[in-house]
This record gives structure tokens, C-alpha cells and sequence, in this order.
């Protein structure tokens, strides 16, 4: 088990995020970031704080729950779901980034783009992650990642992230050494 | 005929003795005929062979459900040599003519006795009485009357009826429910029947009754029988007419003795049977009874059903459930091994006390000169109740797949060996 | 969790999982009304052999709502008037591969049978049998009250909740008293005598003969349907003696709390059970528990056979 990315550089990424963020949708006012449950949502808090910070403006938050949306319900038992909140104003015409902790296979987004979909017509929409493990099985790429890391299949990253987990830091288990 | 020297069996004081059978009865060495065959009883407890006062054989009518062949059958099985055949068939056993066929099919079957019961009432309808005497006079000589499955629910009816039968000494066996209050109901009423949403058969239904029909007999002075009680306040009744001198009899069930309404939890039929399985406290009150003598009788109330009457919602279903085969079991693990009464007196109450209430002068005794209607009982060994393998046609029982104790491992009936466990069959004649 | 035939079936935990997942349900509901694909490509079978257009309806959206194929069979005009056993008919569901059963039944304990003797092997729903359960109308009703007194959250420790009329035949108030009763709340069943089953002193509830020893004190009364023809059956002497002692008028709105709220599973009979101004109070929530009941029979779905189910094991294992 080794840790890939330690609190200081989890910080940094996600603040470079946020410069990008800035950057590509002209400032913050018709961005919102919703959080993929369970830690994408944190993340999206996150990214909000530093985007207060660099502009001294709100922006919009929300999270958006994908279980009814997934394509592996069947695989194993029913997952609880997860609050779908989002900003008064609706999605509608606005710049939403989906941010979540992990790029995997893409199913994930897949999912939250079919949600998204139900819920309103976005102008764009782009994806923010953490961390892009590889190994996509969909024709999906992120916007802004906070750090790409070559994995072996088999192996699994863990974000821990103080809020949940109690401590900042990214891990792969799994792997052998 | 055969011979038959039975040694080493242990009767019911536990003595070993040394039987011998010739043209159907029990000898002694000047009356043995030779040629004979030898059967070693080692360890086995041999007894008068059982009297059932209560059974359902369906035929004529229902003979997808049992015949007369497959129910002497399932009673041979399980140690019976006499079965009482309820008149609820179609058309109901209400003449000389339908008792005289039933009790012919069991004679030329040649199994066990089958001895009619008539029915009280036309058509069982509670309205007019049948023609009881014809029925005693014809060859089937009916000395106990029923409209078991219904009630003689009319207190006139039921008055004029235990009047007639003292006539020639008839006994009315009434199946006591009482009809109003018993409207569609499905299984006992209480704390189990509330939960379960099924319509509730209250205890006082069925004790209105037997207190009513119990001052009824007293009134008139004549017999009456009691079917299947399974409350504790009928125990009760009983005892206290017993006490005053009343000629009132009762039997039990051996489910009634064992199972309680718990098992409507489920939801299967097999458990639905009229009357209805009671709660705990009933069962012991029953067991008391019985060994007490409140309760004079075992009677199987043997209700075979077809597959799908069972397989089906519990409104809809039948009720009643098989028990020729495990009857002497079921009583043995209720009544013995719990301590309330030992194999001899369990005896006298599936044997000799029915036959004597009956009057079926060939069953109930083990002694020289009486009929050999014996059954060979091995009380040590147990058995695992498979219903696909019972003899009774229909596969209703309750108990499939329990463990129990007490097999019947061979039955005589006149002197015939009618059933051999080991061999799984019947001689015949 | 298999199959849901009776409250009993599902622990405290379970209750609420149902129910927080039904206020999930509903949120994503109110925002869009569109429908969700997490039960495309299942079948659900309602299995209907007694009428109930209401509850048919509120399963038949919850279905579809989460893409489910619904296929309606109804005893009316089937086979089963014709005298086909409940076995056949399960047969029959069991060969076009249902995923769930929602079956709604006359005779008690007819749901149970399905699924015990698994004459099928989807999920077997009862939409209300005979006269023992009706376990989606108690989360429905569940759901409710904890929408309007606990804010949506946790169990329902501290209400008081009164259960008024035909006790005796009422599926509702026997699932109702189960699960209010397991999430916290104290039940009082209120009707005459002839109404409560021999027994009811089981159920844990506290009895009352009497209407307005309690209302005063409740945080919800649920008027339960009275059916006219009991009166035939000699439960009660007249409709206008069990409207005046029973039913639910002006006078007795007004001495309830002011939060309290009003509830009745329909089909109402105004002018029996509640005049027309109990109905249509503002305490009233009626129309309410019909919406709230898509949301619940949706989570309910979803729970059942979202996820594996025992079929879906079953065809892996007989894939390899």
C-alpha cells in the first residue's frame, strides 16, 4: 500500500482546479459543481472554498445522486440512495462540472450525464476528478484532473479525505511491490 | 386358514408371552391347528389391534381423495383393525343401502372391518331424521348416527334424535359447532387468528353446543358422544356431566393433542382442519382428559383431501388432515413419552374402550377365544414420516417429515396378516 | 429482504431504509418528472384478484416510473373467475419471468403462500390480502406523518397516533399498528367492541371505546372505511349510531392539536366514518397519502428488485 498524493499536494491540485475551472468558464458565475456521493461531494465543496477565495464569490453547489442511473445495479444488492440537490436556479443553460474523487471506467459519468439529462438541459457540461486512474471502458475524457496516476487493474485507489476519513491523502492497495 | 405362533412378543404389562392364531382367533394349544408359521416378536409389544370411532374413506363419491381399499390400507398400516366410516360421502350414508355398500367394499377387501356410521339427519341437512332404524337392522347393523362435518345444530332435532336411538341402544356422535357462530370462520380465534387476519372459531362455539346436547342427554337419558373436542372448557363440560351420571362420551384427536393454531403462521391448509387446531393450554387440557378418562377415546377424524383442495388459499382450502398411520405415534409421543399415561392405558383408549363403546364385539380384547385383531408394536424404534410413501391416497398430513417415535410393524386382522412392515404389504385373503 | 408480505417482515432499520428512500424518491420526483431507467428491462406483475383501482394505479406508476414493464392481470375476465387455482395462475407469471408479484387478494395469506411455496421466484409484493396486511398503505401512511411531524426523519418515538373504526377487518390498521408501532409511536385503537378482534390485547395498542378520550391528545387519527354492510352482520345498530360515536365531524377537528393531521386510506364513505368537513379540513392529508404512495411503492420496487435479486443469482449460476 503506498500513498500516491499526501495532504499538501491533495490542497494543490484542487486549487489549480479551481484556477482552471475559472479560466475555461470565464470566471464563476454561470459555473456549478455538483458533487458525485460520497467523496466528490467534498471535493465539490472543496473547489468551492478556493473558488471563493480566488474570486471573493459564491459559486453555485450542488450534489447530484447517480444510483438509479448506474448500469451494475444488478450486480450486487441495492445501494442507498443519496440527496440530489441542486441549485435554485436549475441547471439549465449553465456551465455544470460533475466532480468526483476517481476516473475509472467512465460509468460513473455515464450515469451522472444520463441524471443530468433528467434533470435539465445544461449549456456544457465538464468533469473534474481527483484523481485518473486509466483503464476508461467509455469514450469519456475529464476537463481537469488533479492528478493522473498509471494504475494496474487489479489494483484500487482510496481517496481519504479529512471530512469522511479523517485524514488527507491518496492511496493504491493492491499493489505489488 | 393359517396358523400362527407369535413368540417372545411382551404384552402390555410387559410380561413375554407366547400367542398362538388359528381360524382367526386366539387358542390356546387344544384348539391350535398345525400346520402354522413362526414369527419372532423380540422386542415387540403386542396389543389389541386399534378401533377408529372417526374416519373419513371419501368412497362412494370421493374416491380421488380415498376408498374404502386404500383407507383399510393406511389403517392396517397403522395398527387399526376397525375403522367407523362417516357418513359425509356422496350421497351421504342416510339409508340401509349406502351403509350396506360401505360395510360390503370393507368386507370384500377383507383388510379390516369398515362399520358404517349413519347419518342422523336426511342428507346431513339438521332437518329430518333418517331412517335410523334400517340402517341398525340392515347388515351393516349402524349403532352409532353422525352428521360429522356438520352439526345437529337444532336442539329439537338433536332432543328427537337421542330419543330414537335408545330404541336399540345407538349412541349420536355429535360434531359439535355451533353453525352462527361459526359463519366462514377458519381457524381458532384468538391472539393468532387477530394477527393473521383469518376468521376466528371460537372456543364457545363449540362448548355452547356440547353443554347444550350434554343437558339434552341428561334430560332424555340416552347416549351421547362427543367428536373430536379440542377446548379445555369442553374437557370441562365433560367432566362434570360425568360426574352426575350423565351417559356422555368423548374422544380427541391425536393432532388435537399434539398441534396448536401457531401453525396457521404460515398459512398452509395442511393445517386447516375442523374443528380447529387450539392453542397450548387446550392441548394440555386434552392430554389431561385423555388420561384421566374424561376423554375416553382416540379417534383419527382420518380427512383425507385431494392435492389441490389443500394447494390453494387457506379460505379456499378443505379442512382435515390424514392420520391412520401416525395416530398411534402421534398419541405415544403426547401421551407416553410425556409421562401422562403408560402404554396400557393408551391401549384401552385406541383400542378396547372405543370397541366396547361401539359394541364391536370382535376388536378391543387380546384373550383365548377372541378374534385375532392384533397389531405387533415396536416402541423402541423411530420413524421418519414421508407422505409420499403413506398408504392413504391422499398425502394430507401434517407431520411429514418429523421424526416420530413407536413404528407398527405388523398387523392381523381375524387371524390374517393384513400388514408386515417388512415386507410392506398385505397377505390378504 | 426478498419479498414483503408483512410488516413483520422488516426490522425497525429496514422500515426506515424504505422510508428514507422514499423521500429521495420524492425529491427527485418534485424536480423532474421524468422517468428514472433503474428498473428497465424488469417485469412487475399486478396480480390484482380483488378490485382496487387506487392501490392497481399507484403501483402501476411507481413501476413505470422506474422503466419497469407492467403487465396488469386482473381475476376480472381472466382464467381465475373461471376457477383457475392461484397455483396456475403463479405458474403462468412464473413462465413469462416476472421480477415481482404485486399481489392484492380476498383471502388472507395468499401472498404468503406465493412466496412460500415459491411457486414463483420473483419478488412477491402484497398489495393488501384479505383481511391481515396492506404493508405498502402503512409506509405510505408512515411516510406521511413523518413528512408533517418529523420533518422527514428518523422514527416516529414521542407521536400518538390513533387508528379509528373496523379494526377487526382491516388489513390497514393491522399493518398500520406493526410498523407504527416499530418505529416508536404509541397506537390507540379506537371502535365498539364488535369491531376489535378477540385478541387485540396482543397488539401492544392501547384500546378505546371512546373517540374524544383521545383525540385531544393525538398527533394523527386515521379514520379507517367502514363498510356499509357490517351493519347487516350486526357489528354496529345503525349509521347514524357509529357516526355519532365514531365518525369523524367538526366538533372533533376542533378539539385535535393544531398540528395534528387527518388521514384515511379511501375509498372514504363521507357521512359515516368523516363528514364531508373532516375530509376536507385543513388538517386533512388524504389526497396527499395517495401521492406520497407512488414515492413508497417506487422505493419499495427499487429495494425489492433494483439490485440482484435471487433470479438474477440464479441465471449467473446458470450461465456458467
Amino acid at each position: 500500500m503506498s500513498v500516491v498524493l499526501n495532504a499538501a499536494e491533495i490542497a494543490r491540485a484542487l486549487r489549480r482546479i479551481a484556477h482552471e475551472i475559472l479560466e475555461k468558464n470565464h470566471g464563476s458565475s454561470e459555473v456549478i459543481l455538483l458533487g458525485i456521493p460520497t467523496r466528490g461531494v467534498v471535493i465539490a465543496e472543496r473547489l468551492a472554498q478556493e473558488i471563493l477565495e480566488i474570486e471573493k464569490a459564491e459559486v453555485a453547489l450542488g450534489t447530484l445522486d447517480i444510483t438509479m442511473f448506474r448500469d451494475d445495479l444488478r450486480m450486487r444488492a441495492p445501494r442507498p440512495l443519496t440527496p440530489t440537490q441542486l441549485p435554485k436556479s436549475g441547471i439549465d443553460a449553465k456551465h455544470v462540472v460533475l466532480v468526483d474523487d476517481v476516473f475509472f471506467s467512465g460509468r460513473t459519468v455515464r450515469a451522472a450525464l444520463d441524471a443530468l439529462n433528467e434533470l435539465g438541459r445544461p449549456k456544457t457540461v465538464q468533469l473534474a476528478v481527483l484523481i485518473d486512474r486509466g483503464h476508461r471502458e467509455l469514450p469519456i475524457r475529464a476537463d481537469f484532473v488533479g492528478k493522473n496516476i498509471p494504475t494496474a487493474k487489479a489494483e484500487s485507489v482510496k481517496v481519504n479525505l479529512v471530512e469522511i476519513d479523517e485524514v488527507d491523502e491518496v492511496k493504491i492497495e493492491g499493489r505489488s511491490m | 386358514m393359517n396358523s400362527w405362533l407369535i413368540r417372545n412378543a411382551r404384552d402390555l404389562q410387559g410380561k413375554n408371552i407366547e400367542l398362538m392364531i388359528s381360524n382367526g382367533k386366539v387358542v390356546d394349544k387344544a384348539d391350535f391347528v398345525q400346520p402354522y408359521s413362526e414369527l419372532d416378536a423380540q422386542g415387540l409389544t403386542v396389543m389389541p389391534g386399534f378401533v377408529d370411532l372417526h374416519t373419513h374413506l371419501r368412497e362412494p363419491g370421493r374416491e380421488d381423495a380415498e376408498t374404502v381399499l386404500t383407507a383399510s390400507q393406511a389403517a392396517v398400516a397403522g395398527g387399526y383393525t376397525a375403522l367407523s366410516a362417516m357418513p359425509n360421502t356422496l350421497p351421504v350414508a342416510d339409508t340401509a343401502g349406502v351403509v350396506e355398500q360401505v360395510y360390503r367394499l370393507g368386507q370384500s377387501h377383507g383388510i379390516c372391518d369398515v362399520f358404517p356410521i349413519g347419518a342422523v339427519t336426511v342428507g346431513q341437512s339438521g332437518e329430518q331424521l333418517a331412517e335410523l332404524v334400517a340402517m341398525n337392522q340392515s347388515e351393516a347393523r349402524v349403532r352409532i348416527f353422525s352428521d360429522d362435518g356438520h352439526c345437529v345444530a337444532d336442539p329439537l332435532v338433536m332432543r328427537r334424535a337421542l330419543e330414537y336411538v335408545k330404541l336399540f341402544d345407538g349412541v349420536i356422535a355429535q360434531h359439535a359447532q355451533d353453525p352462527r357462530l361459526t359463519e366462514n370462520a377458519q381457524m381458532n380465534e384468538g391472539e393468532v387468528s387477530a394477527r393473521l387476519g383469518l376468521k376466528g372459531w371460537p372456543a364457545v362455539a363449540e362448548e355452547a353446543i356440547i353443554a347444550r346436547d350434554i343437558l339434552l342427554a341428561e334430560h332424555v337419558d340416552s347416549r351421547l358422544h362427543i367428536c373430536h373436542l379440542t377446548t379445555a372448557g369442553g374437557v370441562e363440560l365433560v367432566r362434570q356431566a360425568k360426574l352426575r351420571g350423565v351417559k356422555v362420551t368423548a374422544e380427541v384427536t391425536p393432532h388435537h393433542l399434539l398441534l396448536t393454531d401457531e401453525l396457521a403462521a404460515t398459512y398452509d391448509a395442511t393445517y386447516k382442519v375442523n374443528p380447529p387446531l387450539r392453542t397450548e393450554s387446550d392441548v394440555q387440557a386434552l392430554r389431561r382428559g385423555l388420561a384421566d378418562g374424561t376423554i375416553d377415546i382416540v379417534a383419527t377424524d382420518h380427512a383425507p383431501h385431494p392435492q389441490e383442495a389443500k394447494d390453494c388459499e387457506w379460505n379456499a382450502a378443505a379442512f382435515g388432515m390424514i392420520g391412520l398411520e401416525t395416530a398411534f405415534s402421534i398419541c405415544y409421543l403426547s401421551m407416553v413419552k410425556s409421562g401422562l399415561m403408560s402404554v396400557a392405558e393408551l391401549s384401552l383408549r385406541m383400542s378396547s374402550t372405543p370397541a366396547k363403546l361401539a359394541r364391536y364385539s370382535d376388536h378391543g380384547e387380546l384373550a383365548v377365544g377372541r378374534s385375532a385383531n392384533i397389531v405387533l408394536v415396536d416402541l423402541d424404534k423411530s420413524w421418519k414420516v414421508n407422505a409420499e410413501t403413506l398408504k392413504s391416497k391422499s398425502k394430507n398430513t401434517p407431520y411429514n417429515g418429523m421424526e416420530l417415535p413407536a413404528v407398527v410393524e405388523k398387523t392381523f386382522h381375524n387371524g390374517v396378516l393384513v400388514y408386515d412392515r417388512m415386507n410392506q404389504g398385505q397377505e390378504g385373503v | 429482504m426478498r419479498d414483503l408480505l408483512s410488516i413483520n417482515d422488516l426490522s425497525k432499520d429496514d422500515a426506515l431504509e424504505i422510508l428514507d428512500t422514499a423521500v429521495q424518491l420524492a425529491a427527485l420526483s418534485d424536480s423532474s418528472n421524468r422517468k428514472f431507467p433503474t428498473l428497465r428491462g424488469r417485469t412487475v406483475v399486478n396480480l390484482f384478484f380483488e378490485d382496487s383501482t387506487r392501490t392497481r394505479i399507484s403501483f402501476e406508476a411507481a413501476a413505470k416510473r422506474l422503466s419497469a414493464d407492467v403487465i396488469n392481470f386482473s381475476a376480472k375476465g381472466s382464467s381465475v373467475s373461471k376457477g383457475e387455482s392461484l397455483k396456475d395462475t403463479a405458474l403462468t407469471l412464473q413462465a413469462m419471468g416476472a421480477d415481482a408479484v404485486i399481489i392484492r387478494h380476498g383471502a388472507s395469506g395468499a401472498p404468503a403462500q406465493l412466496a412460500r411455496k415459491r411457486w414463483i421466484d420473483g419478488a412477491v409484493i402484497n398489495a393488501g390480502d384479505g383481511t391481515h396486511e396492506h404493508p405498502t398503505q402503512a409506509l405510505l401512511d408512515a411516510f406521511t406523518i413523518r413528512r408533517h411531524l418529523m420533518q422527514d426523519k428518523g422514527d416516529l418515538a414521542g407521536l400518538k397516533i390513533a387508528i379509528v373504526g373496523d379494526v377487526l377487518h382491516s388489513r390497514v390498521a393491522r399493518s398500520n399498528v406493526l410498523l407504527l408501532q416499530k418505529l416508536g409511536a404509541k397506537v390507540f385503537l379506537v371502535a365498539p367492541p364488535t369491531l376489535l378482534p378477540v385478541g387485540v390485547e396482543h397488539w401492544g395498542a392501547q384500546i378505546n371505546f371512546s373517540i374524544d378520550e383521545v383525540i385531544s391528545e393525538c398527533d394523527a387519527v386515521m379514520m379507517l372505511r367502514v363498510q356499509k354492510e357490517r351493519m347487516e352482520d350486526l357489528f354496529f345498530p345503525s349509521e347514524r349510531e357509529y357516526a355519532r360515536n365514531f365518525g369523524l365531524n367538526a366538533a372533533r377537528i376542533a378539539a385535535m392539536k393544531g398540528s395534528a393531521i387527518v388521514m384515511h386510506p379511501g375509498p372514504m364513505n363521507r357521512g359515516l366514518e368523516i363528514t364531508a368537513e373532516g375530509a376536507d379540513s385543513k388538517k386533512s392529508v388524504i389526497v396527499e397519502q395517495v401521492a406520497n404512495g407512488v414515492s413508497v411503492r417506487m422505493a419499495v420496487l427499487y429495494l425489492l428488485i433494483g439490485g440482484a435479486t435471487s433470479r438474477d443469482l440464479t441465471a449467473q449460476i446458470g450461465e456458467h
